[in-house]
């Protein structure tokens, strides 16, 4: 007598549950259902009570808004821009605004934080408590009190433009800001341009090349004098050809104020100034841990094998250290990105400040101002969240993990 | 014999003594291990005192040395008057003392301020130091008594009604909209394609309205008798302690093992009449003082401490949330926690200070700091979700499966087993949460609230005090302050971390 195999019971059923209620089964699909109405209902208020509110102020919903006039002036622009443009070029103004004083922070922050991370480090002892006095003095202080520190207390403190201190002659610091000299590009500076990427393009490609012949066949190729040849003597060549790329023009003192040379307001220089040292003592912290979460063994590996110190560093424990350092560092740049919206606190025209700030009190729109302030930031972080898990699954695949 | 004894080396004297090796401990041994050991560490070194000459040196002078300690106003702090160059103006901050730390809490009622800080310090310090008993007692009064009565010290006023009064409110708020829904879907049907169905589900939740009036009428009808006597709190605090008291004693166990429950429930609720009774609460309660007269340290405190106890709830929620097995709730949690930590405080606050006014209704205003309050609230629970999360992760899916094998629900593991250890991994995590959110108090400033730095703002526009070094003193006064709170905070949570990590030194 053959028995036959009896088919599974339909699994139907099972799934839906699982897939509409998780573990929990019909209780989980029951909280979800309580829990969907409790979202719509909060929706429906939100909704309705908002356009009773806005009839009520007699404000028009909608972006009809960003076409119009704004009518005030922004004391930093980096686009032209007058008072009768729109309230979408204010917000692009705002935007650029805000992302390069972004930028400039990063950089100071990033060597501020490297240079602070090594004295940490530093076998000398003053040195080292150096470092850390830096770091437990900034980071346990508000990063608004530090932007209002070096804006109401440092800044105004110096003296006027005509007795500003120079910086060696060619920039002058004053309580009016930062005077800096002004590069002006001439006829040669596009053929100079053209030259300089082509020879970045192919250095990179050598290098490429180089470490395939490495890899593959184990041949070394000494690439650097072709590469120093491709990025500074391709250009200057062309500079000699082509008469020079720039001019510079060094601000001079005329009457009660400079002439010439590009003028810094004084609400950028405070706010990259708090915001670059400010960042620099957490990124220090990350550096430090990154370069002691390298275990001492790799360092004498790398020495047993012949490799020199710095070869060593180079190749086997700053790699190691990078892998840690990277996530959190990233996360510091998008933390001072975010933080350099309390630029509205000095008045430094950023998105928050002309945008969430005067525009808003300009039109009232407070919905779709701020909505869209916080989108622009909101896509800032999850662009960068979402490079960092592709770059955090790359290491993975890489380690074999 | 003798060729052994010749061959056989015996030494007959002394060695001579060796000098002693070089000291390498104390202040010696330091100067010569560890700053003169090399040549670039020399020049380190000297370039290091000479910074440190350079910065600590004039920072004395400017604190203690040059500066100025009493005097009535700015005359007394200007170098023409002092006769040198002066340094810090302490008159200045001595005369804006009061601001600083108050605002402009009119000066009758700063004790009230005064007691609420020193409660909070006597439930705060037992709570922060490991070895004192009764934690669960404590932290329960810190994290829910203590609000209810810092609220009402420092703001004042009473109350009308109390569990019944505020059920029976609610309810019938939750029903009107409801209800309010229901007719809008009602009058939407007349012109919209799917006319029928709306109508269908109007009519039905208009239907599941007017039921929970019915359900609820007992609730209003009895606040509504009360609302008439003149004992109206004390009826309806005596009827609220009945029904909870009741609910405690079946949910315990009833006559076998409810009497503890029902013990602690009475205890708790007569010790809220004795705050009642105390404060005056049932009669109009302390005289008001509204929340755009109180200032300084007081405003940093309070959105400080109101964040720290709200934030942790809402984390602890969405943590949970975002590892629930049910998909709405886990993507609803994620949503709302990228969100939050996605964009910066002042957006957020100028989310609460703007936007949210618009989603309340028309007749329902929000105090300014309230509405700092929730922002803050929101926003740091999300970023506590993620500390707490990581504790979640942390705990081995073996005490799950021992507590399922016990039969525990789902509450109760995870209320018992699984938050309890979760909470203290994590609790370094959380006190650096809270420095961050310390710091981050500062930010209401911004939208016109004034905490100590927005007092300190104001206090430089003050012509009776303004000389060259009043910023400079003011900053140094209120940076000293911060910087003892936050150091405070961090040296706490590194002595929690090294008391955590004490079974894994060896």
């Amino acid at each position: 007598m053959s028995t036959e195999a009896r088919k599974p019971p339909l699994q139907i059923a099972l799934k839906i549950r699982r897939l509409l209620g998780g573990k929990a089964g019909w209780n989980g699909v029951a909280v979800q259902f309580a829990f969907a109405a409790v979202l719509g209902w909060i929706a429906y208020e939100i909704i309705s009570n908002a356009r009773a509110n806005l009839e009520n102020q007699h404000i028009a919903a909608g972006f009809g808004f960003l076409a119009n006039n704004a009518g005030f002036d922004v004391n930093q622009t980096l686009i032209s821009y007058t008072g009768s443009d729109t309230f979408l070029r204010v917000f692009v103004v705002g935007l650029l605004n805000t992302l390069v004083v972004s930028a400039v922070g990063i950089v100071f922050a990033t060597v501020i934080g490297f240079i602070v991370a090594l004295c940490r480090l530093s076998p000398n002892w003053l040195v080292s408590r150096i470092g850390e006095i830096y770091v437990e003095l900034i980071r346990n202080q508000p990063l608004l009190f530090q932007i209002l520190f070096w804006y109401l207390a440092v800044l105004a403190a110096l003296p006027n433009p005509r007795q500003s201190i120079s910086l060696l002659g060619i920039a002058f610091i004053s309580n009016r800001g930062l005077v800096i000299p002004q590069p002006i590009g001439q006829a040669g500076l596009e053929p100079f341009l053209a030259a300089l990427a082509f020879g970045v393009v192919a250095a990179l490609g050598l290098r490429i090349h180089a470490r395939r012949a490495l890899f593959l066949r184990g041949q070394m190729i000494h690439i650097w004098p072709y590469v120093l040849g491709l990025v500074i003597g391709l250009p200057l060549v062309t500079m000699l050809v082509f008469g020079l790329p720039i001019t510079v023009q060094l601000p001079q003192l005329k009457g009660f104020n400079f002439a010439g040379g590009a003028r810094v307001i004084p609400e950028f220089v405070a706010l990259a100034l708090a915001l670059s040292t400010y960042t620099a003592a957490f990124i220090a912290e990350i550096v430090r841990a990154g370069i002691q979460s390298v275990h001492k063994g790799q360092m004498e590996a790398g020495s047993s094998l012949g490799l020199s110190r710095g070869t060593t560093l180079r190749l086997i424990v700053v790699p190691q250290a990078m892998r840690v350092i990277v996530p959190p560092l990233t996360n510091q740049y998008l933390n001072l990105t975010k933080n350099s919206s309390l630029a509205v606190a000095i008045g430094y025209p950023d998105l928050v400040s002309v945008w969430a700030g005067t525009s808003l009190s300009q039109t009232g729109q407070a919905i779709e101002i701020i909505t869209m302030t916080m989108g622009v930031y909101l896509l800032i972080s999850l662009v960068t969240s979402g490079v960092m898990s592709v770059y955090g699954w790359r290491l993975n695949r890489s380690l074999g993990a | 014999m003798t060729d052994i004894m010749a061959s056989s080396f015996v030494r007959r004297d002394l060695v001579a003594e060796r000098p002693a090796p070089v000291k390498t401990t104390g202040f010696v041994g330091l100067l010569r291990t560890r700053l003169f050991n090399s040549p670039t560490n020399i020049l380190l070194t000297i370039v290091s005192a000479l910074l440190l000459w350079f910065t600590i040196i004039p920072s004395i002078r400017f604190l203690i040395v040059d500066a100025v300690w009493s005097g009535n106003d700015r005359g007394a702090c200007l170098a023409e008057n002092a006769g040198f160059t002066v340094g810090a103006c302490w008159p200045y901050i001595q005369a804006k003392l009061p601001q600083l730390i108050y605002g402009f809490y009119p000066e009758a009622e700063r004790w009230r301020v005064n007691l609420a800080l020193i409660l909070a310090a006597a439930l705060l310090l037992p709570l922060l130091i490991p070895r004192l008993p009764v934690k669960g007692l404590n932290a329960s009064l810190f994290f829910f008594a203590f609000p209810v009565v810092a609220f009402f010290l420092l703001h004042g006023g009473g109350i009308s009604g109390f569990g019944l009064s505020w059920t029976a409110g609610l309810l019938e708020l939750f029903d009107d909209s409801i209800v309010s829904a229901g007719h809008v879907l009602l009058s939407l049907s007349k012109t919209s394609a799917i006319a029928p169905l709306l109508w269908v589900v109007g009519n039905l939740i208009v239907l599941v309205g007017i039921a929970i009036r019915w359900l609820i009428y007992p609730l209003t009808w009895l606040r509504d008798q009360l609302q008439g006597t003149g004992q109206s709190v004390w009826v309806d605090f005596a009827i609220t302690t009945a029904f909870v008291s009741l609910i405690a004693f079946v949910l315990g166990g009833g006559i076998r093992t409810g009497w503890r429950a029902l013990a602690s429930s009475i205890a708790t609720f007569v010790a809220i009449a004795m705050v009642i009774k105390l404060m005056g609460l049932d009669h109009g309660g302390l005289p008001i003082v509204a929340t755009n007269l109180w200032g300084g340290l007081l405003v940093t405190l309070v959105v400080s401490v109101t964040g720290i106890v709200t934030s942790l709830p809402i984390g602890i929620a969405l943590a949970l949330g975002r590892r629930a097995s049910i998909p709405l709730i886990r993507i609803f949690s994620i949503a709302f926690i990228e969100f939050w930590r996605g964009v910066p405080l002042i957006t957020v606050l100028f989310f609460a200070t703007y936007m949210l006014p618009l989603f309340l209704p028309g007749n329902f205003t929000v105090d300014g700091l309230v509405r700092a309050l929730i922002g803050i609230a929101l926003f740091t629970g999300a970023y506590q979700a993620e500390n707490v999360r990581g504790g979640l992760a942390a705990i081995p899916r073996g005490q799950n499966e021992a507590a399922a094998a016990l039969g525990l629900s789902w509450w109760k593991t995870t209320s018992l087993i699984v938050l309890p250890q979760a909470l203290r991994h994590v609790i370094p995590n959380l006190v650096n949460s809270f420095i961050s959110l310390f710091k981050d108090t500062s930010l209401v400033s911004i939208v016109a609230l004034f905490d100590l730095l927005g007092s300190l703002r104001a206090s430089f526009s003050d012509p009776k005090w303004s000389t060259p070094s009043t910023a400079f003193t003011g900053f140094a006064f209120a940076g000293i302050i911060y910087f003892i709170f936050c150091f405070g905070m961090s040296r706490y949570s590194l002595f929690v971390e090294r008391r955590l990590n004490i079974h894994r030194r060896n």
